[in-house]
């Protein structure tokens, strides 16, 4: 079989790009909705910013593990 | 800054002087041991991070001992200040995730926060200019702690296998849903709550403090006498003014974050089915 394409190089940039596309998606519309939901009803701020922040935490440490792991795995 | 980025001897690694961009690596994260010490047949090496923690805890210590020390029904000034970062752990973190029985946590949880958010301020104090939590094993130390922490608290107040249970079994759902739930009910929360809890910190810090590296060698490296690298170079540093404040307020937010999820564990441990 004859090589028809090649990738050469560190591939660990493209994985990050991929990586980060999902929680881009999701910390977009955590904050989205918490601020939608700020506007809607003021009063209950603390406990709004309180999950919102929880959400994007867990979100974004899907972008992180990418991030690190063509590091690890090199 | 640059960290152990290699610069010819004569300091002149520019844009013009045919040399290529001396990008950083995770290289920079290695610092030279300063001392070696041996402990029960293993060798300890102190290097730049262990000594930034050291001054780090001597500091945060002084700080909340200082601000204790004669505590008055009108607080003096230094008292106040200790006062509004103990009720800010307080009122925005614990009473908001925990309630009121979680009171007795606070005491953790201020410690955890000040001490990472501290950690995380050394990468933009001249001098110091390190995150010592971009090191993995200082996050991985404290989330093993959380870790243990909310644990032993669950199997407590709950009961060792009622903790478990509790934990794999959330009320209220059809039965053939738990077939699936269960492990991975199981899995998330003993063991990936404190692996995202130590590479969340670890990779923000991590990636930080390579943003502003980057940016600062880019300025340097621009730097010559064409119109491309003026322009360049002084956009470079702006950029590491623009990122230095960004990441001021992303180091306060992971402290915030670590501290807070610390709390939701320690709260689902106090409380089942939450």
């Amino acid at each position: 079989m004859s090589l028809l394409a090649e990738v050469t190089g560190s591939l660990g940039p493209i994985g990050y790009g991929l990586a980060a596309i999902g929680p881009g998606i999701g910390i977009g519309i955590i904050f989205g909705n918490g601020v939608q939901a700020i506007a809607r009803q003021p009063e209950a701020y603390g406990v709004i910013r309180q999950n919102m922040l929880l959400g994007f935490a867990l979100a974004e440490a899907l972008a992180l593990i990418g991030f690190v792991a063509p590091f690890v795995l090199k | 800054m640059f960290g152990s980025v290699v610069v010819p001897a004569d300091g002149g690694c520019h844009l013009l002087s045919g040399c290529g961009f001396p990008a950083p690596s995770a290289d920079i994260f290695n610092w030279p041991v300063l001392a070696t010490f041996h402990l029960f047949g293993i060798e300890f090496h102190i290097t730049k991070p262990v000594v930034l923690m050291m001054i780090g805890t001597a500091l945060i210590m002084a700080f909340f001992l200082i601000a204790g020390a004669k505590s008055k029904l009108v607080p003096s000034r230094f008292q106040s200040l200790g006062e509004i970062g103990y009720t800010f752990v307080r009122d925005q973190i614990s009473r908001e995730v925990i309630g009121k029985d979680g009171d007795k946590y606070v005491p953790l949880l201020v410690s955890l926060f000040f001490f990472v958010w501290v950690l995380n301020l050394f990468s933009v104090i001249p001098g110091a200019q390190f995150p010592v939590t971009s090191k993995f094993a200082f996050p991985v130390a404290l989330a093993l702690m959380v870790w243990v922490t909310y644990m032993v608290l669950g199997m407590k107040k709950q009961g060792p296998i009622k903790f478990f249970t509790n934990m794999m079994f959330p009320p209220g759902l059809p039965k053939p849903i738990y077939l699936i739930l269960a492990p991975i009910e199981l899995l998330s929360n003993v063991f990936v709550r404190p692996f995202t809890l130590a590479v969340r910190l670890f990779a923000n810090m991590f990636a930080g403090h390579l943003l502003i590296t980057i940016f600062s060698i880019g300025a340097w490296y621009l730097l010559s006498p064409s119109v491309i690298g003026a322009i360049g170079s002084t956009a470079s540093f702006a950029m590491t003014v623009a990122l230095t404040g960004f990441e001021m307020f992303i180091q306060f937010l992971q402290a915030f974050i670590f501290t807070l999820l610390t709390a939701v564990y320690i709260g689902g441990s106090l409380h089942a089915e939450h």
